[in-house]
């Protein structure tokens, strides 16, 4: 049995037991299964990436991979079933696996509250998530990432929709599934396009395949088709990612119980689209056009949605949209060419943002629903585990050294300037300035100042169906030892994640690099293909133009250690300043935030709606097509154009019928009869004449 | 005898069942469901002795009828039929038994019906003489004519007209095609012969292809239904007794796609491919206008027919690529839209059996009170929106793959099609089965009762079953589309079905790569 199929399986067999026999069971046993099924993933993986670990790299790679069997084939279209673990998806089954045990573990005491059923179908959709992310990370092909790819899309679908008698839960699903599905769109056209000029979606074979392109001058047509399929596949990007122009479902995905933010919407799911790129890095290095667009829309989007979420009152929706920020952090990444750096920051940011969110969760769990921050506040010493550990995910977010998030960032901002950005960095560091700014506003206006619970309206919708939100603090706890103990260790890897990258230039050996960056390469060494001219086989090993950036930017890093320390120094110095611009206007004095609202109050409204993004789109897109389906396609064209014609057709006939009508008898047996001798009258008229 | 036996089985069974004591509908009802279940084991013993490897014709028989007209009885099937075939025995038991209490009245006619149906309808698909698939293909029409006009809902009458007229005047101008194309055939040889083989082996010329081609095609396309020909089923689906629709969506319109790849393309290989580019663009006008309209019908059932008519237009588009991916997805969504559609329909069904409505704006929170059902839904809609994992993404990628080699730009504007799917299914699912539970008839609604179990999981099953393990299905399948798709190539050369994609066909080195790829 290929070992590998193991770590997506578990989480499937926790889905099929809870779907199935789990609803009669207790919530222990239930939440049991399914913690333990992510657990036991967990394990597994551990031990593949340590055996994957241990093999001689072949042709530059470590890399195991096992085919379960074949799924599709038709023609030359053979598309395996296969799984392959290499160091990048190593990182990220380890991230989805064990960040996702933590939120398992975490909602069994969250989610308390539902009935046995309730909890039951929760945990089977986070189990079947987990399995489809693991299909996505592990597929060796375009097509099994796809299955993880939708599968994954449609557990948010079901997840944010949990509480599906709410129509704003519902609403916020279905959007988040539409949104993909444009997304997927680019995604699939990007697939045809890459099958069509080479014959394979074999991620291995595209990049050998690729990587022979660059070697050959003469191929504009190929680098045009290249172009055209990494900006369509980037399309799906931005939809599952949350980038512009399809952010706009990842905010309402807030709908979802908190833990489905963490784990989906936050820490794994969301970076689907930054893997998807890590994993082609040889498709887009190859295409220069693409990275530029990716560049730009990762880092107009981290602005967009800082300077929104900078407004926001929802303590969920901060975070969202401070995710839809970090996200677009790790496409700027990407963009520059910097793999390594993007899906660093995505391992960082999986702890602490999955950490801020689960803190938001206690908060929100201790206040029985209440997430609007005017009427939190004073919570720091009423909650202390949650307080201590959302500080660390907050410092560590903001980029405060030595916390995971500054490596992480920094990575990316020197990247960005050395990689001759200085736009695009400068836009960056403002991003960070925003960050910090936010990010403090959030924790000053929840757990410092006194409490405003009792400002509460109490008409105000619950944010969760079963619960009342708490018009005081008086009574409320602090998080419950499975919720605490998440929240302390994903604390815990906010605080280290990031020893794992220290750059060079802090005499750290910035390991993540090192370890990521075979998977950014086509595999050199291609043996196993005998039809391979070896001599080829090797110029193209000298040729990949990637290895080549890599070894420039390696020694342009020694010659700019300096500039590297400088700008790290003023990003910490903006993020510090940031925290001022918090800490002055909501914590010392919050009403001078109240009066600059007032006095921009244009701008103030702007960001409050979210640039109207969603208004824009009803208006644009949404109603036109509803209202020329409905009026002109259906109406007009189906009922009046093609109908017409064919019931004045109708019309003759009826009147023919008017008389036939009298040698109707009623009888079945009769017409069938009739219409079964009209017909061989007919035919035997056609044959003897 | 093996194919024989599947046509008289039902046919038979049905004659059987007329003699049934008038009162008896109980035994009427378990007789009639047991000759069809007899009649999906048989046709999976064919499956079971099917050669897989093989492209020509299985099970073959061959019988003079009448020597002076060159008609004789001629069935058999191939990798193509094969599954057509086992669809149609495995849809007619479930919609017999979804009819189990619904249909009340007259129940020994409504099940002889559904057998002489079942049985027609094998008959159109083995048949490999034209006289005798014509024989078929107007039999069917008998049945079904009758279905909706009795157990139909109160437009019946209407729907039914509409529907005779429509096919029928494609069907006969099909039938002076084929007694056409039978006399050529004797003025070419000097024997006239309505023997399918016969005339794949005739060369006609090629102003003779194109009236016969159009004669033929048109004729399918209304039953597929391609837009723009289409506007008789939403009104016959929405007037059929659930039975009906999902043999009418489940087989019947496939009789059209089936059609084009047994008869217009494989008779007429020039017309085709010089036509097959204008058929393409209409199934992409279906594809996206299908899904237009669906997307604001007030009822279920109308809004499944568009959909309908959304899906065909894959296949057909799938067909016009003619290369063996476009085909094998052809053939295999028809396969999945037959399983899913059918499924979506029961579920109407099942829900306008407990509330005697099928308008959208009637339910809403469904899920509070009938969680299984709506899981069993929520399965159901996901594979008919082509979720990866289950039976509707093979075939749409197949014909995405397959058409985007012939025809980029329309299959750029039919990947569209995948995002409206989302929209107009979830949109319906939502409104049905999410939000809060505000209308009082809809509480206290019962769950799943066993019976309606034994209806829905099969389907489920397969939706399931046939995305996972799509080899199953085109294994078989493959040798008799690569011959379809050589023989209807073979007349024109690949290359001259002008096609754009050689712009993307990338020079020299690639080519080398191509060959050492796997």
């Amino acid at each position: 049995m290929p070992v590998l199929l193991l770590i997506p399986l578990l989480p499937f067999l926790g889905f099929v037991v809870n779907a199935t026999i789990g609803r009669r069971w207790s919530k222990t046993l239930t939440g049991g299964v399914a913690t333990a099924a992510m657990a036991g993933a967990f394990g597994v993986s551990v031990v593949q990436v340590w055996a994957m670990l241990s093999l001689e790299p072949v042709g530059g790679v470590r890399a195991i991979e096992q085919v379960v069997f074949t799924w599709l084939s038709s023609g030359p279209l053979q598309i395996p079933f296969a799984l392959r673990l290499d160091p990048l998806a190593a990182l990220m089954i380890l991230v989805v696996t064990g960040i996702g045990t933590l939120i398992h573990l975490y909602s069994t005491a969250y989610m308390d509250g539902e009935t046995n059923p309730e909890f039951a179908r929760y945990f089977s959709y986070l189990n079947l998530f987990a399995s489809f992310m693991l299909i996505l990370v592990l597929g060796a092909s375009f097509p099994v990432m796809f299955i993880g790819w939708e599968g994954v899309g449609l557990c948010s679908y079901l997840l944010i929709g949990f509480y599906f008698t709410k129509p704003s839960a519902a609403d916020a699903g279905k959007k988040a599934f539409v949104v993909n599905r444009i997304g997927d769109f680019g995604f699939i056209l990007g697939m045809l396009i890459l099958f069509t000029a080479f014959g394979t979606l074999d991620f291995q074979n595209l990049a050998t395949q690729v990587s022979l392109m660059g070697a050959e001058p003469a191929t504009m047509a190929g680098a045009g088709i290249l172009t055209a399929a990494t900006l369509l596949l980037f399309v799906g990007a931005t939809g599952k990612s949350a980038q512009i122009p399809l952010f706009v479902w990842l905010p309402d995905a807030m709908e979802g119980p908190t833990p489905v933010s963490a784990l989906i919407h936050a820490a794994t799911m969301v970076t689907a689209g930054v893997y998807m790129i890590g994993r082609n890095a040889v498709l887009f290095s190859h295409a220069p056009f693409t990275l530029e667009v990716v560049a730009v829309v990762g880092v107009l989007t981290a602005l967009m949605a800082g300077t929104i979420g900078l407004v926001q009152n929802d303590i969920k929706r901060v975070l969202a949209y401070s995710t839809v920020s970090q996200l677009g952090y790790m496409f700027l990444a990407m963009g520059v060419g910097a793999f390594a750096g993007g899906v660093f920051h995505l391992y960082t940011h999986a702890f602490f943002k999955a950490l801020l969110f689960l803190g938001s969760g206690a908060v929100i769990h201790a206040l029985h629903g209440q997430q609007d921050m005017r009427y939190m506040g004073g919570l720091k010493s009423k909650l202390p585990i949650t307080f201590w550990t959302f500080l660390i995910g907050t410092i560590a977010i903001t980029g405060i050294p030595p916390l995971a998030g500054f490596f992480s960032k920094d990575e990316i901002l020197w990247k960005t300037f050395s990689s001759g950005h200085p736009v695009l960095w400068g836009l960056a560091v403002f991003a960070a300035f925003l960050t910090a700014t936010y990010m403090f506003r959030l924790l000053y206006m929840t757990f410092y100042g006194t409490s405003r619970a009792s400002e509460a309206p109490s008409t105000e919708h619950p944010a969760q169906s079963t619960q009342h939100p708490a018009q005081s603090t008086e009574h409320v706890h602090d998080a419950p030892p499975a919720m605490a103990i998440a929240l302390v260790v994903l604390a815990i890897g906010s605080v280290l994640a990031g020893l794992f990258g220290v750059p060079h230039a802090l005499g750290g050996g910035n390991r993540i690099e090192a370890f990521l960056e075979p998977s950014f390469h086509a595999v050199t060494l291609v043996a196993e293909t005998p039809a391979l001219d070896v001599s080829l086989a090797t110029e193209v090993g000298e040729a990949a133009p990637g290895a080549q950036t890599e070894h420039d930017a390696g020694e342009a890093e020694h010659g700019d250690t300096s500039t590297e320390l400088l700008l790290m120094l003023g990003s910490v110095l903006v993020a510090v300043v940031g925290i001022w611009v918090a800490t002055i206007f909501f914590l010392r004095a919050p009403e001078r935030a109240e009066a600059m609202a007032v006095q921009f109050s244009g701008v103030h409204r702007w960001l409050l709606n979210k640039y109207y993004v969603d208004e824009f789109y009803n208006a644009v897109i949404v109603q036109p097509i509803k209202g020329m389906s409905t009026s002109f396609l259906w109406r007009t064209v189906d009922a009046g154009i093609i109908d017409g014609s064919v019931n004045g057709v109708g019309l003759l006939v009826r009147g023919w019928s008017a008389v036939l009508r009298r040698v109707q008898t009623g009888s079945v047996r009769a017409y069938a009869m009739s219409i079964f001798l009209g017909v061989v009258t007919i035919l035997g008229y056609y044959l003897w004449r | 005898m093996a194919l024989t036996l599947l046509v008289l089985l039902p046919v038979v069974g049905g004659l059987l069942v007329l003699l049934l004591g008038r009162d008896r509908d109980r035994l009427v009802r378990q007789v009639a469901l047991g000759i069809s279940l007899i009649t999906f084991v048989a046709s999976l013993f064919v499956w079971f002795g099917f050669d897989a490897a093989q492209a020509d014709f299985q099970f073959v028989e061959r019988y003079t009828w009448l020597p002076d007209f060159g008609i004789s009885y001629h069935v058999g099937l191939d990798g193509i039929t094969l599954w057509l075939v086992v669809l149609t025995t495995f849809l007619t038991p479930i919609a017999l038994l979804c009819s189990w209490e619904s249909v009340d009245q007259r129940v020994r006619e409504f099940s002889f019906f559904m057998l002489l149906l079942e049985g027609a309808m094998i008959g159109v698909f083995i048949s490999l003489d034209l006289f005798l698939f014509y024989l078929f293909w107007d039999a069917m029409l008998i049945p079904m004519y009758f279905l909706i006009g009795i157990w139909g809902y109160e437009q019946r009458i209407y729907a039914t007209v509409k529907f005779m007229l429509y096919t029928m005047a494609g069907s006969v101008l099909m039938l002076l095609a084929i007694i056409w194309i039978a006399y050529y055939h004797q003025t070419v040889t000097g024997v006239i012969s309505f023997d399918l083989l016969d005339l794949y082996a005739l060369q006609i010329p090629a102003s003779l292809q194109t009236w016969l081609f159009l004669a033929f095609t048109l004729a399918f396309a209304i039953k597929v239904p391609l837009f723009p020909f289409h506007t008789w089923l939403p009104d016959a689906h929405v007037q059929a007794p659930t039975a009906g629709s999902v043999i009418l969506a489940g087989v019947m319109l496939k009789m059209g796609t089936y059609g084009l790849l047994r008869f217009s393309f494989p008779l007429f290989p020039e017309a085709a491919m010089q036509f097959a580019p204008y058929l393409a663009v209409l199934a992409v006008i279906g594809i996206v206008y299908g899904a237009l309209v669906a997307m604001v019908q007030p009822d279920m059932k109308k809004l499944v027919a568009y959909s309908s008519v959304s899906h065909l237009g894959f296949v057909v588009l799938g067909i016009c690529a003619m290369n063996v991916i476009g085909v094998q997805g052809a053939v295999f969504q028809m396969l999945a839209h037959g399983v899913s559609t059918g499924g979506l329909f029961l579920i109407v069904g099942m829900l306008s059996e407990r509330r005697h409505t099928k308008l959208i704006a009637e339910y809403g929170g469904l899920k509070a009170v009938m969680p299984k059902l709506v899981g069993m839904f929520l399965l159901i809609t996901l594979a008919s929106i082509a979720l990866p994992g289950m039976n509707g993404f093979v075939g749409e990628f197949f014909i995405f793959v397959g058409s985007f080699a012939e025809y980029p730009g329309l299959t750029a504007v039919a990947v569209s099609g995948v995002i409206l799917s989302a929209v107009y299914m979830l949109w319906m699912f939502q409104r049905v089965n999410y939000g809060p539970l505000t209308n009082p008839k809809n509480k206290g609604l019962r769950d799943l009762s066993p019976r309606e179990w034994v209806v829905i999981a099969p389907i489920v099953a397969m939706c399931i079953g046939m995305g996972v393990a799509p080899r199953i299905f085109l294994t078989p399948m493959e040798p008799a589309v690569r011959q379809l798709v050589e023989h209807v190539r073979g007349v024109t050369p690949v290359n001259a079905a002008a096609v754009p994609a050689e712009d993307l066909e990338t020079a020299g080195p690639l080519d080398v790569v191509q060959g050492s790829a796997r």
